[in-house]
């Protein structure tokens, strides 16, 4: 019967000790993409495609805003810029795909033959990266999709991927945004 | 009744042994030297024991049955063995000139109920199984199959249920591990078994009313004998590149002070399909467990200590962003990383620890009646590493502390026909989510504490039948602190129900404090019938109830591996069972069946379901929800064993589960297909014990699946297209052959030693799985070569 005392003991101690390890802080979510923002530069205007989701991975859709249209036969220089606003400031993390150049890369694709997408950048191994290309858009006005697709560990020497085709590059996506555009 | 220096094992055959049983073992004198031709007699055969004083008796009937042990100028023993297995008995002879003893050795029966049978896993299952998981000894039994994550997170399913509703109870103690998670295999190092019994049903009222699946119950090995041995088992597989070594010593005593100490460590890189490395596969295992005991003759007091250690690589090719990922990997049937084969491991990746200390006094209280009680805690550290960028990659995406706190008392006391167990436990837990992984939680931190009470009582009604019952009540309450998102919060329509139990807001989540509480009956009754012509019957009928664990309450979040979104629900009630089950076991001479067929219905059937799709910035991810349902298990699994002759021995098994959806009149997810295992043995017992063994293992397609497939738009050639991502269909059937071998040498006097070479997936066949979580990415392991040496000494 001692014994068993001396485990009611040790039950309590342990318990007490325990008890006292919780934390209710709220996680900060460090590393999520919130928002995509593409910068066109071209015949004389800017034009900036905006996906912003701020619930992650939460039920609510990523908010699209697209500041204007988009005019034929006119190149376009663009860029991609990548935050996390869930932290305060935001936090850039263009530059972090910057750094590992070698894992990523941004994909770029337009519907119904409205626009060419060249790559204006590349990484330390003379592959695109992306974060910088040239949107050419086409003589004909319409309207169509921009998917802009950001592919992280993915397969940069696969069949077509240097030139910005998508379907053999493999790796996970971190972002996958469809911007519905018009050409006029 | 006097008790002498006995010590017996059990080597524990299948379902408790077959027709023929044999009794093998050494004689030593009271200097624990061989004693050379001492003379072993029963009323069927008589045998004399070799130079190192061991024999061995053969083709022994079922059966009580009194052995006499005698050499000149020491006191003859006679003992009284009530045969239901191959029994070992190391005998040790004193001189004349001490006094006489009677010897008994009493084997145990089947602890957990008289009425259901269980199924040992064979001691040599469990060492043959030295690299890798428990789940992989359990294998053997029929009825028992794997839910993988790949080739080294594995975990048991019995009858067609896993995880939660089959708890793991190691040297008396509930395994708390986060059990519930899929890719949480249990944390147990199976080199640290001495014997593993499965037990299907809810028959094991003792361990709890909540096993709606069944059991799986590890016991140590004790040794009551003033003895020390060691034993060592070293493992060298081709696949993997690596091994284990297994090392342990064990000082037995009939009084008095007892200890033992076990280490096990593992060492693999990656492993290899048919046609390509499976990339960051390999794994690491580091285990410690040990035990000091102090006995005298009415009590025993005991301290335990175990300490798993594990890093475990998950497949590179798993980790998707979103469901064209996944889409491309089920459509490619290839997996997108394949790098060169490499020790190495890096994320994803998941980290172990368990701890588990355990104290434990017994007390008998007189011939009939003891009582048991232990302390245990657990500590369970678990962090899973995700890729992850810059800063954060080395910084766990899941970092849960998980310790729980059991007290248990047990009682149990012996009448000639009637049986009493009866006992009460107490369980405290603390779950810790750490908020600094910068990742929100699967699971949130909580608090849960359980509380239960047991009676169990067995009484023989006549030579032929026995019935036993019991009844359990249990007390469960758990509090979580849980954040949410707001937009969760609403899509879930917790607005309306649960805006009390929001205590906080943070940014765009808000704070909350759910709680519940549950009380359960749960109970048992079941009756054996002996036909007295070595036919058997058992019946049992078990109801339970299983409360929604936290993954089924809490989970809101992005399953990496599997590219879904999985969402609890705060409003689901208990789910509740009742298994009938009936199992037939004859024994003829050198032909023995066992058919165990069951119906299984479960309401608030709690399983994931997928009710749509949500779109964020990473694309779009298909959502699935913890729902309940009428669910209905039946099925049956069949064992046979066949002893050709003296060398040849023919093993089949077969088990089959129909599962079925009542509600919504379609098959259950992730039912195990009709599986058929057949082995056929050489011994030639001459030739060094030699065995020669070749097992077949065929796995049918599982036609009866429900069409969980969705349409998705994926982005092809600047175009959305609508494509059917077929997460439903089960992959093709399969066929292995596996091949064993074994012989066994005495090196020194008293030393045995073996060595065992065994070739698994013989033809290297490419196939996947069903139930392996990983097969949308890649195939299953190709060959395995492993060579195996055993020392005793």
């Amino acid at each position: 019967m001692k014994n068993l005392k001396v485990v009611l003991v040790a039950f309590v101690s342990v318990f007490m000790f325990n008890s006292c390890s919780n934390d209710d802080s709220p996680v900060v979510e460090e590393e999520v993409i919130t928002t995509a923002i593409v910068t066109l530069t071209g015949g004389g205007e800017t034009i900036t495609l905006t996906s912003r989701d701020l619930d992650g991975d939460g039920p609510n859709p990523p908010v699209l805003t697209i500041s204007g249209n988009l005019s034929v036969n006119t190149t376009y220089s663009g860029m991609i810029q990548f935050l996390n606003e869930l932290e305060s400031p935001a936090e850039d993390i263009t530059e972090e795909i910057e750094e590992k150049d070698l894992e990523h890369q941004v994909f770029y694709q337009i519907s119904n033959s409205l626009g060419n997408f060249t790559y204006t950048d590349f990484d330390s191994q003379g592959n695109p990266l992306g974060l910088e290309f040239l949107l050419v858009t086409g003589a004909n006005p319409g309207t169509g999709n921009i998917t802009v697709t950001l592919r992280h560990l993915l397969n940069k020497n696969a069949a077509g991927v240097s030139d910005g085709n998508i379907a053999n590059a493999g790796g996970s996506t971190d972002i996958e945004v469809v911007f519905p555009v018009v050409i006029n | 009744m006097r008790y002498l220096i006995i010590l017996f094992f059990l080597l524990w055959f299948g379902f408790s042994g077959f027709s023929q049983y044999t009794i093998s073992g050494k004689i030593t004198n009271e200097n624990n030297q061989p004693l050379t031709g001492s003379h072993i007699h029963t009323k069927y055969i008589s045998v004399a024991s070799d130079p190192i004083g061991e024999f061995e008796l053969k083709g022994l009937p079922k059966g009580e049955l009194r052995v006499f042990i005698s050499y000149i100028g020491y006191a003859t023993k006679d003992t009284l063995i009530s045969l239901t297995s191959d029994v070992f008995l190391n005998v040790q002879l004193k001189p004349l000139a001490t006094t006489l003893n009677e010897v008994t050795v009493k084997q145990e029966l089947d602890k957990t109920s008289k009425t259901s049978t269980s199924h040992q896993v064979k001691k040599e299952a469990i060492e043959r199984a030295s690299t890798q998981s428990l789940a992989d000894a359990l294998k053997e039994v029929s009825g028992v199959s794997l839910l993988k994550t790949g080739s080294t997170i594995v975990k048991p399913i019995i009858n067609g249920l896993h995880s939660s509703r089959v708890p793991v109870i190691s040297n008396q103690v509930r395994l708390e591990d986060q059990q519930w998670g899929t890719e949480h295999a249990p944390n147990f190092d199976i080199n640290a078994a001495g014997r593993i019994s499965v037990i299907k049903g809810a028959s094991g009222l003792q361990y709890g009313g909540d096993a709606v699946g069944g059991l799986v119950v590890i016991e140590p090995l004790i040794l009551a004998k003033d003895t020390l041995f060691g034993k060592t088992i070293i493992s060298g597989v081709s696949n993997g590149r690596g091994g284990a070594i297994s090392t342990s010593l064990y000082k037995g005593n009939q009084e008095g002070w007892r200890w033992n100490a076990l280490a096990t460590y593992k060492y693999f890189g990656d492993r290899e399909a048919p046609n390509y490395v499976l990339s960051n596969t390999g794994n690491r295992e580091l285990n410690f467990s040990g035990t000091l005991s102090y006995s005298k003759n009415n009590y025993e007091l005991s301290a335990f200590y175990s300490f798993y250690n594990a890093e475990i690589g998950i497949l590179s090719a798993a980790h998707i962003g979103n469901v064209t990922d996944l889409y491309n990997s089920i459509q490619n049937q290839q997996p997108y990383v394949i790098d060169d084969f490499t020790y190495a491991i890096k994320s994803p990746k998941q980290a172990v620890q368990h701890h588990v200390l355990k104290l434990n006094y017994n007390q008998k209280l007189d011939e009939s009646s003891s009582i048991s009680t232990f302390y245990a805690l657990q500590f369970n550290h678990r962090e899973e590493f995700d890729l992850r960028r810059g800063d954060n990659s080395n910084k766990a995406a899941l970092d849960l502390e998980l310790a729980t706190h059991t007290i248990q008392s047990d009682y149990k006391k012996e009448w000639e026909k009637l049986e009493l167990k009866a006992g009460v436990n107490g369980m405290f837990q603390n779950n810790f989510a750490n908020p600094k992984t910068g990742v929100r939680p699967l699971i949130p931190t909580y608090v849960r504490f359980d509380a239960g009470l047991y009676g169990i009582g067995s009484y023989e009604i006549n030579e032929k039948l026995t019935m036993e019952s019991g009844l359990r009540y249990d007390f469960s309450t758990i509090e979580a602190t849980k954040y949410y998102l707001k937009s969760r919060w609403d899509e879930r329509g917790y607005d309306a129900d649960f805006a009390s139990i929001i205590v906080g807001e943070s940014g765009n989540q808000w704070l909350t404090k759910p709680s519940f509480t549950f009380h359960n009956i749960s109970g048992s009754m079941g009756l054996r019938y002996d036909f007295g012509t070595d036919w058997k019957w058992f019946n049992n009928l078990s109801l339970s109830n299983r409360n929604p664990n936290p993954s089924e309450f809490f989970s809101d979040g992005l399953h990496h591996s599997s590219g879904q979104v999985e969402l609890g629900d705060l409003r689901l009630k208990k789910e509740t069972s009742l298994k009938f089950s009936s199992s037939l076991v004859k024994k003829w001479t050198d032909f023995s069946i066992e058919i165990n067929p069951y119906v299984h219905q479960i309401t608030n059937y709690m399983f994931l379901k997928p009710i749509g799709f949500e779109t964020t910035i990473r694309g779009a991810f298909p959502v699935w929800e913890f729902q309940q349902t009428d669910a209905r298990l039946v099925g049956i699994d069949f064992n046979s064993q066949w002893n050709i002759n003296k060398n040849w021995l023919h093993r089949f098994s077969a088990a089959y589960v129909k599962g079925q959806d009542v509600d919504a009149n379609q098959p259950l997810i992730d039912m195990p297909p009709l599986t058929i295992s057949t082995t056929i043995q050489f011994k030639k017992p001459e030739w060094n014990q030699l065995i020669l063994e070749i097992q077949s293992e065929s796995v049918f397609r599982q036609s009866r699946y429900p069409d969980f497939n969705f349409t998705t738009n994926i982005v092809e050639n600047g175009e959305l297209v609508p494509v059917e991502v077929d997460v439903s269909t089960p992959p093709k059937g399969y066929q292995l052959f596996h091949f064993y071998s074994e012989m066994k040498f005495k090196t020194f006097q008293k030393a045995d030693s073996s060595i065992a070479f065994s070739v698994q997936n013989m033809f290297n066949t490419t196939y996947r799985d069903y139930l392996n979580r990983q097969r949308f990415f890649v195939d299953e392991m190709g060959r395995n070569i492993q060579i195996q040496l055993k020392f005793n000494y």
